[in-house]
């Protein structure tokens, strides 16, 4: 009994000063003061007290930086370029870094422990990037597992984003928000509202919070992000291939284009498995009417049911292009789609003369 | 009391019994960072660093806390949080006062917590009735055969990656051999110096 208690009482006790000599170490050690973050050259200077990330730190001072996963350095978006501070690259970062981003200082800002003043260096475009805040105005069932959602925006009220980008919907998770990136489907000239094309992934949770979505609810978004920069030049034609719910960047970028350069040429591919995955055809065969220059291309993979009629294109995506795409065209290249077709669709780009690496590319 | 000069410890704890090579001890980090040269040098100088700090202060635990309480059924416990505690320590010691060496360690330090090498040191120490300088001796010892090891390691998987494996032994397999190879080696000096 008596030994009894006094293991406890000693195990506490040597526990306690364990923690108690942590603790006082931590206080004494751990200190780190203000440190300032210089942005672009100075365009941007932050002061932060230290020890917290570098991501913690811009997303404290409403620099947005896009981030999947919450600082565990698994999905590796939250890359800046470091001009000076910051340590070396650790070991969790090597694996999302390419040879050229290796040398030339690019970081992971979640691996970041602010110590010290550090300059970065971050896309204008991100500076750009803001909250906002927004009411859902419409949903619409476009195929049985793909929803429109139409959001109009609060605060700020306009968003100014190119065609092919997107932004990144807070979504509420069982372990906290989540962070889901989705195109935007709406063209850059409205710029009070945006719409998204959102494919319900069974047991996804950002795909389920917006499926479930109601007229009139809220939802938090940051953006825009995404660095496909459609050509400026009228001549060049642009080719856009996609399937499955990877349409939304390829919506905007064709209802952008025709609002600006009517007779601008444009392909759009289209792969879908069966009838009941199509979905805004309709709408582009009128836009193919009114200007000559724009051609639609959906090619269904399965085989047909036995009383579906389709007088479009049948087989893999991959097979349409090789069949209907000119050659010897100037040529600028959206694909986004899932990485097989993307693969093939490449291959078949370049036996057409076309350098696939050209091609600006979304896989999901 | 144990009666072997501190030398002779020192010497026995890097080559004849070296805590890795003949004991075993820590060979999960061994087989995963000995990969790459700079990683095991890192990693060695770490947990030599850790092993002389937590023989000694665990030295100090026992036989003034846990000894005079007749309380030494309880040393696994205290042992093990007596390391975790100094290598959370040690990391913001470190970090604090010198980066260049706490970003070289890296992610090692905190990975040392685990490492039954550290306890299974701690453990001989008692076994062994090692005085304090003894221990200090043997810690350090153990620490630089252990750092000795993993460096041999490295530099033999670097010439490995050349070599013609057979499938099924690629990776671990083919590690844990060498590694029993080496350790007879080693042993066949057991006769010069050997520690009970």
């Amino acid at each position: 009994m008596i030994t009894g208690l006094l293991a406890v009482g000693v195990n506490l006790g040597i526990f306690l000063a364990l923690s108690i000599w942590l603790l006082i170490s931590e206080r004494i050690l751990v200190r780190y003061g203000k440190c300032t973050i210089t942005i672009n050259d100075g365009s941007l200077i932050l002061e932060k007290e230290g020890g917290i990330t570098l991501l913690t730190a811009l997303y404290e001072s409403k620099v947005f930086i896009p981030s999947a996963c919450g600082g565990k350095a698994t999905c590796g978006y939250c890359k800046v370029n470091v001009v000076k501070g910051g340590g070396p690259i650790l070991p969790t970062e090597v694996p999302f870094m390419s040879r050229g981003e290796l040398r030339s200082g690019t970081r992971l800002a979640c691996q970041i422990k602010l110590k010290e003043d550090i300059e970065i260096t971050l896309p204008e475009d991100l500076l750009a990037v803001k909250e906002y805040r927004a009411r859902v105005s419409l949903v619409k069932d476009l195929t049985h597992d793909i929803k429109e959602i139409n959001l109009d925006l609060i605060d700020p009220p306009e968003i100014k984003h190119r065609p092919g980008q997107y932004v990144q919907i807070q979504a509420p998770g069982p372990e906290g928000t989540v962070f889901r990136a989705y195109s935007i489907s709406s063209p850059d000239y409205i710029k009070d509202k945006i719409q998204l094309i959102v494919r319900l992934v069974p047991g996804g949770i950002a795909s389920t919070y917006l499926h479930n979505l109601k007229e009139g609810d809220e939802v938090l978004f940051t953006g825009p992000f995404g660095e496909f920069r459609l050509s400026e030049n009228p001549d060049t034609a642009v080719l856009c291939i996609g399937g499955g719910s990877g349409m939304a960047p390829m919506a905007s970028i064709i209802d952008s284009i025709y609002n600006k350069w009517p007779d601008r040429t444009c392909f759009l591919f289209f792969g879908c498995r069966t009838t009941d995955d199509v979905f805004y055809l309709d709408k582009f065969k009128k836009m193919a009417e009114e200007h000559p220059n724009f051609k639609v291309y959906y090619a269904l993979s399965d085989p047909l049911k036995e009383d579906e009629d389709w007088d479009g294109e049948t087989g893999f995506i991959h097979l349409s292009v090789d069949k209907y795409l000119p050659e010897n065209l100037d040529l600028q290249t959206f694909l986004c789609g899932p990485p097989p077709m993307i693969e093939a669709v490449k291959e078949v780009l370049k036996n057409k003369g076309y350098n696939p690496d050209e091609a600006f590319y979304d896989k999901f | 009391m144990n009666p072997t000069p501190v030398l002779t410890i020192f010497v026995a704890s890097i080559f004849t019994n070296n805590i890795l090579l003949a004991s075993f001890l820590g060979l999960c980090s061994f087989i995963v960072v000995s990969n790459r040269i700079e990683t095991a040098i890192g990693l060695g100088v770490a947990v030599t660093f850790v092993m002389v700090f937590t023989t000694a202060i665990n030295y100090g635990v026992y036989y003034y806390i846990l000894v005079p309480f007749h309380l030494d059924f309880l040393s696994y416990i205290v042992f093990i949080a007596v390391i975790a505690a100094f290598v959370q320590f040690l990391e913001m010691f470190i970090e604090r006062f010198s980066p260049t060496l706490y970003y070289a360690l890296g992610i090692f330090l905190p990975l040392i917590t685990v490492n039954c090498a550290i306890l299974g040191a701690v453990l001989f120490m008692v076994i062994r009735k090692y005085n304090f300088i003894q221990t200090v001796g043997f810690g350090f010892g153990s620490g630089l055969g252990w750092a000795l090891a993993i460096l041999l390691m490295a530099g033999l998987r670097k010439k490995m990656g050349y070599s013609n494996i057979p499938e099924a032994l690629k990776g671990p397999g083919i590690i844990l051999i060498v590694t029993g190879v080496i350790a007879m080696t080693f042993i066949g000096f057991t006769g010069i110096l050997n520690l009970q």
